[in-house]
């Protein structure tokens, strides 16, 4: 991305790790002839704009705490966030799959960070981010400081592999599963890695954005309501 | 599923399969002989499957139990029976459309879902602070009041499982009431769809005020029946005390909240430590009981009744005139709606404003029914304390109509993993108490 | 059914009829199976307010085998659809089946790849319930029709008769998707 003058400069690197949505036109799906102009419009849309220090708050304590630990246990301090980015309030670090075990103890243990709840794992599916598809979402709470952060894993859909937290927070057990069942996120080290919500012999991963709704058009009366991703949308 | 498969000619769900774990025989009835021969010698796991249907597991839930005798070694819980790919259908709507959808995951508190919902896309707009106090108010009223409806279902079916029926009569009895309440400020007893992105649909109708005092006063009233009935009662007690123990370290490691956690005597509730909709400035106490048992949870749903009672006088009090929707006309949603002679639908009032007097209220009107307003993209984390816990939501937009990805931590999906921690070890009745302490929806669980 | 079946049509078996049509629906006994939302109004018809046990109805039997009524209140899940049509088939007969709300009638507003859009996909059903969810008075006017239903139902050689003639019917209507031109 290019930099803008009125904004923090952004790394180099961080170019690359852009979640950014590319969104073409007004209506689709679109049958072509749009006369209406619209049809060349292009929008783009950063979804985790990259954070620069100092954050402000405690997002700063936080954050030291979580790199001071992180490198305590072995890990180079630079490389142990891929990136932080803060939006609405809310912090978000980007771990890589092979820092997130050290991270996540690191949260759960250290006494400055304390986050003792992990709220689950929350899958979602970029087609569009060649490389960084799949993200795997851990947001965290500490009841003692009271406060929330976001971990969030990228792995690509063709090596969708991510080492399970579960011996670490054993609630996260059926998240995991359910994670695996809707996007196919291979959580390694998971005692019983199976379809919890899905039929056991369902073939496909159903949140996946490359997987229908599977609804069916309704008809009615000599109407017919076409199924809800056959519809006109509005992007 | 299995590739060598016989099926004796009685019953098509009988026989035996070969798995990677030896032969699995299933029975179904007056077929017991067809496994004793071929079966000797071979160790018994005898594997008890309860549920889905079954009138005792709080919903489709399938209980998989493994038993020696009475005592049970091993429990798991089999979810997904009720699956309905909310999560993905929420994709395909405009965001004051996902409310419906939303509405109906955990139904028996469904205006949580909504306001969990409604607030995490005020906070991507950025508009929480916009919203009128009224609306707040209002939320917060019919938030408590469905705890109230929520913790009644819960005590009718947790007695009715245990055997209690006359608590399930009770309990239905009151929550009629509140449904009564429900009916006439949104029009439907359940999945109202009430409370929509920048506020809620309508404001309250006239009389709204004085019929909620008087259900107010007549709950107590009512709520003591069940009360005299169950509490320091024997039996009750020597079905629920010391059954379903979930300790405080227990709770944290599975990351158990609502009233599991509560009553292991810690009193964590967001209300009080991360409050939204204006819960800070409302005048309640949280209860702990620190029995950590079945009895406990029930009386704590008891007391918490009668805290939402409080809390929704105090919102009574505080209900002052003024708008219930967010004055930004690019999201606030159009319509107001009236009781007409031919049911309920856009008020006249309504209809010549946009059709007589404002051009801009009618395309507003047009845009955002048809189109809906676009979020700009981000993702936020939103969690409020619905009656099982901490009903959090993730929600991902792209900056568009539509949301991009949303996702429900629900309560009860997590609070279930305590099944094994509660029930193994003890006796095949005990799960029954554990669960219904738990008070999972199903809905909730498998959206 | 019995000796009943086998007696010859004419006034003899049309007293026998009315007799077996009467008692069959005046103690209706619905097997649980509630799903979701619907499930929780069907429990609250047989609550206080609107009281099930008016028509004989609010013994909610636990095992199938004793049940006649099955009321598939709430979304079918494909999970659960094989285990519906078990339960389904564990009744014994005459049992009927009622669609309660719209999940269970076509799908409601689940049309998605996770709801059977609607119980008829897996069960024959007998009377659909729209609602969602429906009130306990549309969840008793239901059962009032079905009620009709059955008193109406004959035996023996009439009951070969009218189901040929409801085959007949079914066979050569109208269906809804070809009656164009009526919504307004």
């Amino acid at each position: 991305m290019t930099n803008q003058p009125n904004l923090p400069v952004v790394p180099e690197n961080a170019a690359l790790l852009d979640t950014v949505v590319t969104k073409h036109g007004m209506f689709s799906p679109s049958a072509g002839g749009d006369t209406s102009g619209f049809g060349g419009l292009v929008e783009r849309f950063e979804l985790a704009p990259a954070a620069m220090k100092p954050f402000g708050g405690w997002f700063d304590d936080v954050s030291d705490a979580i790199v001071k630990a992180a490198a305590a246990k072995g890990l180079p301090t630079e490389s142990v966030f891929e990136r932080v980015s803060i939006d609405r309030g809310e912090i978000t670090f980007f771990v890589s799959p092979q820092n997130l075990r050290t991270v996540m103890q690191v949260l759960r243990d250290e006494p400055s960070l304390r986050f003792e709840m992990c709220m689950g794992v929350n899958g979602v599916h970029y087609p569009f981010e060649t490389g960084r598809e799949l993200h795997a979402v851990y947001p965290m709470q500490s009841v003692t400081h009271n406060r929330r952060v976001r971990v969030e894993v990228a792995v690509s859909d063709d090596n969708p592999h991510i080492p399970s937290i579960v011996d670490i927070y054993p609630g996260n057990n059926w998240h995991e599963r359910e994670t695996w069942d809707f996007f196919g996120i291979v959580f390694d080290g998971h005692p019983g890695l199976t379809r919890i919500e899905m039929p056991d012999d369902w073939p496909g991963h159903p949140q996946r954005k490359d997987y229908p709704l599977g609804g069916i058009d309704i008809e009615y009366k000599g109407a017919t309501v076409p199924a809800p991703d056959k519809r006109r949308s509005y992007s | 599923m299995s590739e060598q498969t016989t099926h004796s000619t009685a019953d098509p769900y009988a026989g035996f399969t070969d798995t990677t774990e030896g032969r699995v025989h299933t029975v179904t009835g007056q077929d017991w002989d067809t496994i004793t021969g071929a079966a000797a010698g071979q160790t018994e796991r005898l594997v008890v499957n309860m549920g889905p249907q079954h009138p005792s597991t709080h919903g489709v839930l399938r209980l998989i139990l493994e038993i020696e005798g009475e005592t049970v070694t091993e429990a798991r819980c089999g979810i997904g029976y009720l699956h309905t790919g909310i999560e993905k259908n929420l994709e395909y709507r405009t965001w004051t459309q996902g409310v419906t959808f939303v509405t109906r995951m955990d139904y028996l508190s469904p205006f949580f879902n909504e306001t969990a919902y409604c607030l995490a896309v005020e906070k991507l707009l950025g508009i929480t602070d916009q919203i009128p106090e009224r609306a707040n108010v209002i939320r917060v009223m019919m938030m408590e009041l469905n705890r109230i409806s929520s913790h009644l279902v819960a005590l009718a079916t947790g007695g009715m499982e245990l055997g209690a029926l006359s608590p399930m009569i009770f309990g239905f009895r009151e929550r009629e009431l509140v449904l009564d309440l429900f009916e006439l400020i949104t029009g439907l007893r359940m999945n109202s769809a009430y409370i929509r992105p920048g506020g809620v649909a309508q404001d309250l109708p006239d009389g709204a005020v004085e019929k909620i005092r008087e259900t107010l006063d007549l709950l107590p009233k009512r709520l003591k029946d069940t009360s005299d009935l169950l509490v320091d009662n024997q039996i009750w007690m020597g079905r629920t005390v010391g059954i379903g123990f979930l300790d405080l370290p227990t709770c944290m490691a599975l990351g158990i909240t609502g009233p599991v956690l509560r009553s292991t005597g810690f009193a964590h509730d967001l209300r009080k430590s991360q409050p939204y909709c204006g819960y800070e400035t409302y005048d309640f106490d949280v209860p702990t009981v620190d029995t950590c048992d079945v009895y406990g949870r029930f009386l704590l749903r008891i007391r918490e009744m009668q805290e939402s009672m409080k809390i929704v006088r105090q919102c009574l009090d505080r209900l002052k005139p003024g708008p219930v929707m967010v004055e930004d006309a690019k999201i606030a949603w159009p319509a107001q709606l009236a009781v007409g002679s031919d049911g309920m639908g856009n008020s006249l009032a309504h209809i010549r404003n946009i059709m007589a007097e404002s051009m801009e209220a009618l395309i507003h009107h047009f845009k955002l029914v048809t189109e809906g307003f676009r979020v700009p993209a981000g993702q936020v984390y939103q969690a409020i304390e619905s009656p099982r816990g901490e009903l959090g939501v993730h929600m991902v937009s792209d900056g568009g109509t539509r949301p991009y990805r949303v996702h429900f931590r629900d309560p009860s999906f997590n609070n279930l993993q305590a099944t094994a921690a509660m029930s193994e070890g003890g006796q095949v009745a005990d799960i029954i108490g554990a669960i219904a302490s738990i008070d999972p929806v199903m809905g909730g669980v498998d959206r | 059914m019995g000796i009943e079946e086998k007696l010859p049509s004419g006034f003899l078996l049309t007293t026998v009829e009315k007799f077996a049509g009467y008692a069959r629906k005046s103690a209706l006994w619905p097997a649980t199976f509630g799903l979701a939302c619907c499930a929780i109004e069907m429990m609250t018809t047989g609550g206080a307010r609107y009281d099930l046990a008016r028509f004989g109805m609010e013994v909610f039997r636990a095992s199938p085998r004793q049940a006649d009524l099955m009321i598939v209140a709430g979304r079918v899940s494909q999970k659960m659809a094989p285990v519906l049509r078990q339960i389904y088939d564990q009744m014994p007969g005459p049992k009927w089946v009622l669609a309660m709300g719209v999940c269970a009638s076509s799908g409601g507003m689940f049309n998605n790849y996770a709801v059977v859009q609607g119980v008829d996909h897996v069960v024959p059903v007998d009377i659909y319930l729209p609602g969602c969810p429906p009130r306990p008075e549309m969840l008793i006017d239901a059962i009032l029709k079905l009620h009709d239903q059955i008193s109406d139902t004959k035996l023996g050689k009439n009951r070969v008769r009218e189901i040929e003639n409801i085959e007949r019917e079914a066979l050569s209507a109208a269906p809804t998707s070809a009656m164009k031109g009526l919504l307004r």
